[in-house]
Order: C-alpha cells, then sequence, then structure tokens
C-alpha cells in the first residue's frame, strides 16, 4: 500500500510542477501581450488626440466662414438670420392622398389592385412619356 | 465535575468525636475551591494573552516584511492594471461649452545637440541655418566648437522640420520628445486662453505652464494627475465667440477705434458666453509683453477684463435703480434738472449744452441721459448709501472672473467720496471700473435684482446670490432702459424682435498728465434683451471712435457702440436659440435678400 502511495504522490508532484511550469509561461506570455496592447492603446490614443486637434483646426470657425464664403455659389449658405425662424403653422401639413388622373384613388392599397388588369395600358403611357408630351403632368396640377 | 462537599460528614462526625469545631473543616474546604478557582482563571488568562501577543507579532511581521520588500524593490509599473487606470501626464485640455477644442495638446519634437559626438560641426551648423532661417551658422559654430557637451537647438519642431534634421545624419543631433499646447482656432478667444509656455524642461519630457488668462489661473488643476486628463469645459460658445468677434472687428474699423471690448453675458448663471477683446493675438504665438509704454497699447492687454475705464453714462441706471428700491422717488417723479448745476466751484453741464429742465421725470432723465438729474438723485441719495450700493454692484473690488489678470484689475475709487464725487459718481465719472463690472452689474438688474457673478467655467445652474434690489425695482429699471432705445440716445440699438434695452456712454478719456481730452472718448453700450424676460448682457466698448459718415465726426456712443451692439445682438442671438418676438418674414423676402 506504502509505495503505491509514494508513487501517486511523487506523480503528483511531478503533474503540478509541470503544470505550473505551463501556467507561468502563459502568464509571462499573457503578460508581454497586455503591454503590446497598452503600448498599441498609446499610439492609439497619441494619434486620436492629433485627430482631435486636426478635427479642431479644420473646423475652426475662420475656416468654415472663408470656404462657406468661396463656396456661395453652390452652398448659398448664409449666417443665421432672426428672420429664418419659421412658426409650426407654416410646415404644410401632409396633404390628404388625392384622386389620379384617370379616376382612382391614387392610394397605395388600390394602386396595386388597379395596375393589374390595366396591364396592357402600361407600356402606352410610357411611350407618351418617352414621346415628350406632357398632357399628363398638365391634367396633374389641378 | 465532582464537586467536593463542604462538610464532609465523615470529618464532621470525627471532628465532634474529637471536640474540634466542624466549623473549620468548611472554611478550609472554602479556601481550595476558591484557590482552584483562581488557578484556572489565571490560567486561561495567560493563553489568551499570549495568543494574542503571537497574532500581534505575525501582523507587524507581515507589515514591516512587506514595508522592508517594497523600499528593497525596483518600482514598476503595474502591468497587468486595467488602461483606464495608468498615470496620464499630459495638460487637460480647455473646450467650450458644446465640448469643442479650445486648447490641446500635441506631440512634437525638441532638437538637441551633443557637439563631443559631432562629426562635422561646420556642416552641421551650415546645414542647420539652411533649414531654419533664423540661426546663424557662424554662431552655431561657435558654440558648437567652444568645448560644451549639450546644447539647445529648437524647442518645437514641426514633422517636416524634423525629417530634414534626420537628412542631416550627424550622430550629434538629437530629438526628445516634447508635449506642445495647440489653439487650434488661432486668434479666437486669445484673451481668455492667455497661452502655455515650457516650465522645466528636460531631454525626454518638459512642463507646459500656462503663462497667462485661464491656463495659468486654471494650471494647478490642468496638470492634476489625478483628474486624468479630463477637459476643462469652459462657458464660452465657439460660435457666439466667433461671430461677436467678426462682427466686432468689423465695427472697431468702420467706426475708426483703436480698440473694442465685448462682453456677453448669461444673466442666470453668470456664464460668460463670449469675451472679446481687440486687437488680439495669436495664443500659439504669443507676443513679448511691452517693456515700456502703456500696457494697454499691447494687443495681450484683455481690454474687457483688465482696461479699467470712466464708463460714463452707463452708471446713470444705478442711482436711478437705486432711488427707486428705496423709495424715495418713482419713476413718474419729477426732479429737477435745470442746466447747468452749479455746485461749489463746480459745474454740471449736460451733452452739447442743452437744457433738459427744469423738471423732468426719472424715467426721462434715464432716457434723455441727463446729468444734471441723475446728480440731484443722487444728491437726495447721499454718499454713504450710494456708495453701499456700488459697492454690492461689485464696484469696489476686482472681478472674481477665472482670469489671472482679473486680480489685478481693481477699480479706481477716490479716495475721499465727497459731495462732488457722489455726483460725478452717478453719471460714470470720478470712478472707473472695467467692461466685466458693468456687465455684471446690468447681469443684477436683468437677473430680477439678485447678484450675478461672472465666470467662465460652465455652470448648469442660476447662481443664488444675495438680492441687491427688489424685482420690482429691477423690472422698472429694465421699463426705463428699454425706453432709452426706443425713445432716447440707443434709437440705433433696437434689433426687431429683440426688445433690446440698454444705456449708453460716453467717456472722455483722462490724459496722463490730468485733465480730459475732447477729441478721444470711451464708447460704452450696455444692453440686455429680451427686455421681457431678460437672458442676456452684452456690453460693447469702443476706445477712441469716430463716426465719419456725417458732415461732422461724431463720437457719442449712440453712433458707434449702439450699431456695432446692435448688429452683434441680430447676428448673435439666433445662434442662443432666441425667437424674435415678430411675425416672421414671408418667404419672398427671404430671396430678396439673396438677390
Amino acid at each position: 500500500m506504502r509505495p503505491i502511495l509514494y508513487a501517486l504522490s511523487f506523480l503528483a508532484v511531478m503533474g503540478l510542477a509541470f503544470w505550473a511550469y505551463r501556467e507561468n509561461y502563459a502568464t509571462q506570455k499573457s503578460l508581454r501581450h497586455v503591454e503590446e496592447l497598452q503600448a498599441e492603446i498609446s499610439t492609439l490614443r497619441e494619434a486620436l488626440a492629433v485627430q482631435r486637434a486636426e478635427w479642431a483646426y479644420l473646423n475652426r470657425p475662420d475656416r468654415l466662414r472663408e470656404l462657406s464664403t468661396i463656396n456661395f455659389d453652390r452652398l448659398g449658405l448664409f449666417p443665421l438670420e432672426p428672420t429664418q425662424f419659421g412658426q409650426i403653422g407654416m410646415v404644410s401639413y401632409p396633404l390628404p392622398p388625392t384622386l389620379a388622373p384617370d379616376g382612382t384613388p391614387d392610394g397605395p392599397g388600390t394602386a396595386g389592385q388597379s395596375g393589374t388588369p390595366s396591364d396592357p395600358d402600361a407600356p402606352d403611357s410610357d411611350s407618351a412619356k418617352a414621346e415628350g408630351t406632357i398632357t399628363p403632368q398638365e391634367e396633374q396640377v389641378p | 465535575m465532582i464537586r467536593t462537599p463542604l462538610r464532609p460528614l465523615a470529618r464532621i462526625l470525627s471532628a465532634r468525636a474529637r471536640g474540634e469545631n466542624p466549623d473549620s473543616i468548611e472554611r478550609e474546604n472554602i479556601r481550595l475551591r476558591q484557590e482552584k478557582t483562581r488557578d484556572r482563571d489565571r490560567a486561561r488568562a495567560e493563553g489568551r494573552l499570549l495568543l494574542l501577543g503571537i497574532a500581534f507579532t505575525m501582523a507587524f511581521t507581515v507589515i514591516g516584511g512587506r514595508m522592508g520588500l517594497l523600499a528593497a524593490t525596483e518600482p514598476s509599473e503595474p502591468r497587468t492594471a486595467a488602461s483606464g487606470a495608468q498615470i496620464l501626464a499630459g495638460r487637460a485640455d480647455l473646450t467650450d461649452r458644446n465640448g469643442r477644442i479650445l486648447a490641446t495638446n500635441l506631440l512634437t519634437h525638441s532638437l538637441y545637440a551633443q557637439p563631443k559626438d559631432m562629426i562635422d560641426p561646420a556642416r552641421v551648423a551650415g546645414e542647420l541655418a539652411r533649414i531654419f532661417p533664423d540661426l546663424d551658422a557662424k554662431l552655431l559654430l561657435a558654440r558648437f566648437t567652444d568645448g560644451r557637451s549639450f546644447m539647445w537647438v529648437r524647442r518645437k519642431l514641426s514633422p517636416e522640420q524634423m525629417q530634414a534634421v534626420h537628412d542631416i545624419g550627424d550622430p550629434g543631433l538629437l530629438f526628445g520628445p516634447r508635449e506642445m499646447r495647440l489653439y487650434p482656432n488661432g486668434r479666437l478667444a486669445a484673451h481668455v486662453l492667455g497661452g502655455a509656455s515650457f516650465g522645466t524642461e528636460g531631454v525626454h519630457s518638459a512642463e507646459v505652464i500656462g503663462t497667462a488668462g485661464i491656463e495659468k489661473y486654471l494650471d494647478a488643476q490642468l496638470r492634476d494627475p489625478a483628474l486624468e486628463g479630463k477637459p476643462v469645459a469652459l462657458s464660452l460658445d465657439l460660435t457666439v465667440q466667433a461671430t461677436t468677434q467678426e462682427v466686432l472687428e468689423a465695427g472697431m474699423k468702420m467706426m475708426n477705434a483703436k480698440g473694442a471690448a465685448a462682453i456677453l453675458l448669461d444673466v442666470h448663471t453668470g456664464e460668460i458666453l463670449s469675451l472679446v477683446s481687440l486687437p488680439d493675438f495669436d495664443p500659439n504665438d504669443r507676443p513679448q509683453a511691452l517693456l515700456k509704454g502703456d500696457p494697454a497699447d499691447s494687443p495681450l492687454f484683455n481690454r474687457a477684463v483688465q482696461g479699467v475705464y470712466e464708463l460714463g453714462s452707463t452708471f446713470k441706471i444705478f442711482a436711478a435703480a437705486q432711488a427707486l428700491d428705496l423709495g424715495l422717488l418713482e419713476s413718474s417723479s419729477m426732479v429737477d434738472a435745470n442746466a447747468p448745476m452749479v455746485w461749489g466751484k463746480h459745474r454740471i453741464k449736460e451733452f452739447e449744452n442743452r437744457n433738459y429742465g427744469p423738471l423732468l421725470s426719472v424715467r426721462d432723465v434715464i432716457v434723455k441721459s441727463s446729468n444734471v438729474g441723475v446728480a440731484n438723485i443722487a444728491l437726495m441719495i447721499g454718499a454713504a448709501r450710494q456708495q453701499d450700493f456700488l459697492k454690492s454692484l461689485g464696484f469696489f473690488g476686482p472681478t472674481q472672473v477665472e482670469l489671472v489678470e482679473a486680480a489685478g484689475a481693481k477699480p479706481l475709487i477716490p479716495k475721499r467720496w465727497t459731495d462732488i464725487v457722489t455726483i460725478t459718481a452717478s453719471y460714470g465719472h470720478g470712478m472707473s471700473a472695467s467692461p466685466m463690472h458693468l456687465a455684471a452689474a446690468y447681469a443684477t438688474i436683468a437677473n430680477g435684482g439678485k447678484a450675478v457673478r461672472p465666470t467662465l467655467l460652465r455652470v448648469d445652474r442660476p447662481q443664488d446670490n444675495p438680492r441687491v434690489m427688489s424685482n420690482d425695482t429691477a423690472v422698472k429699471a429694465i421699463d426705463m432702459l428699454r425706453g432709452v432705445v426706443t425713445e432716447g440716445t440707443a434709437s440705433l440699438g433696437d434689433v426687431e424682435g429683440y426688445q433690446v434695452a440698454g444705456k449708453t456712454g460716453t467717456a472722455d478719456k483722462p490724459k496722463a498728465t490730468g485733465g480730459y481730452y475732447h477729441d478721444k472718448v470711451i464708447n460704452t453700450f450696455a444692453s440686455l434683451f429680451p427686455a421681457g424676460d431678460p437672458k442676456y448682457v452684452l456690453i460693447v466698448t469702443l476706445d477712441e471712435p469716430v463716426e465719419t459718415t456725417g458732415p461732422v465726426p461724431r463720437r457719442t456712443a449712440g453712433w458707434t457702440a449702439v450699431p456695432v451692439a446692435a448688429e452683434i445682438t441680430r447676428r448673435v442671438a439666433p445662434l442662443l436659440g432666441i425667437r424674435p418676438i415678430i411675425e416672421p418674414a414671408a418667404a419672398d423676402a427671404v430671396t430678396l435678400i439673396r438677390n
């Protein structure tokens, strides 16, 4: 009984030593990795600081003002003025669904139903547009 | 436990038989029992003491051992700590109230030389002089060859310059990392930010210290490693500041002024949204302070905070408000305004020797800006009460704005407060204060009579300071100030929709030799808007302006400071999100402006 106990404890010591050896190297590897990550984080932080500074520099009010003056033709930006405040009543309310020129209601539900039977007519209206006739549009105006 | 009986029958019987006293047996037994108890208690106490002693010895050994270990080992950063816990040595950023950067750090390099390692000093000196035109090759060579082992060449290098120096390829030229303070917005808010420079310098790093403005005032806070470089938010609004500066600069040129200052203050929180002083400078390249002459001529001079001027008629409202607050007068009460008024050897005159008298209501005294009327009001109040009131408005001490310059700008107060001082102080002469003082005082009126302390740091709640005047008085004073704009001297200051209320002030500049110039004035317009529910105070000061569109040059504030302030209000109020109290113009009106 006793020799078996000796052998088992010896094996246990060997096993634990192997485990400790591996753990030691695994820990050292993780520490190196953490160091690398921290170095990377600090370089990224530095880069971030530079980019923030650059962003602030490129967005400085003087430069934006100059750019909006240079590109006035395209952008048409004005300084904010008191007259630019609107009232809620000035925003047009969404219009109720109007009747399409052919008399069918121009709603999303009915469009699919009316579309299927009038398929043969569809190419006609397309070709009419292609020829440049403006009559359908004029009808829609009133 | 077996208890021995105190009176064992056998021994008692035998004792009785011997004719002894059986009680002595009982006493003997009691004594024995007590001795036994005592021995047991002592042993227990000794055991406890021993245990305690061992515990203390072990604890102190552990602490001592740990201390010895800490003292004996090399210090090292905890490598496994989370990345957020590292110490950031950088100076904290400054941002505006919306988080936009006003000051930040940039990593650059410094250049230093170790001439002993240098291979060809003559060539290095020539190349360096080519890269940096302000260096002199001969001087450099002399320094490289005089036997020194170390010298600084440049404090800051741009990446291009660094590459060029690198290309020289001499081992005697070395680079050290440098944190550099950068102000990306250039001249904007220069007087608030101040500037920064290097303190103690080493090869591997250098201290960045604030040299002026808020950078110096908050130096300890900005450098505190415990705050981990957390940005400090100022009360300034970058957009508002840029707009104010643009308009004020244009106005200063148009009015041919030597200098100008503007302060925009939130009356409830005391936050300074915009502080402009012109001429200004670039804090990235802070100019040298003037060594002789008037410091006010330097662009470094902050007119809004350091400039202590006689602010003229803008003071009149304080006398009127105090008279109302004391119950001496109502705004419709009539006061003597018969000009000129003679007081001792002094004659108090009106602008251009007019006479608004003989009687004028208090409201009209303010609206027409009558010196004589307000002088009589001040005499009614009396010197002591007038001083107390001006003191409670903050006119007797430096402002507590977070700028190092503010503490040095003490108002100039006459030593003896005679009656003639009472009279002149009521219309803003004889005592001087900075525009910042005036802003705080007008904010007090606009804030319903509660004192306001201007601040440059963002705060999120209204201030709760002691009351200086009643709310009722403040409302009446604002009504008078509104009258100045609608029917008085500041008619050019009315901005449609924003109900500007304010008071003009024109003061002759004092000569250095005594007396006053007649063609040099300080023009001030102190305004608040919207009058119905005041939210902001705007102070505009122009130094030596003259308006030359008319046949005669005009130097009154109504023609110079007021239109500039009106334009600032018109541009800035929409940015602050205040809706004009008018019907908005039709859509085609906007197109008209475009054409």
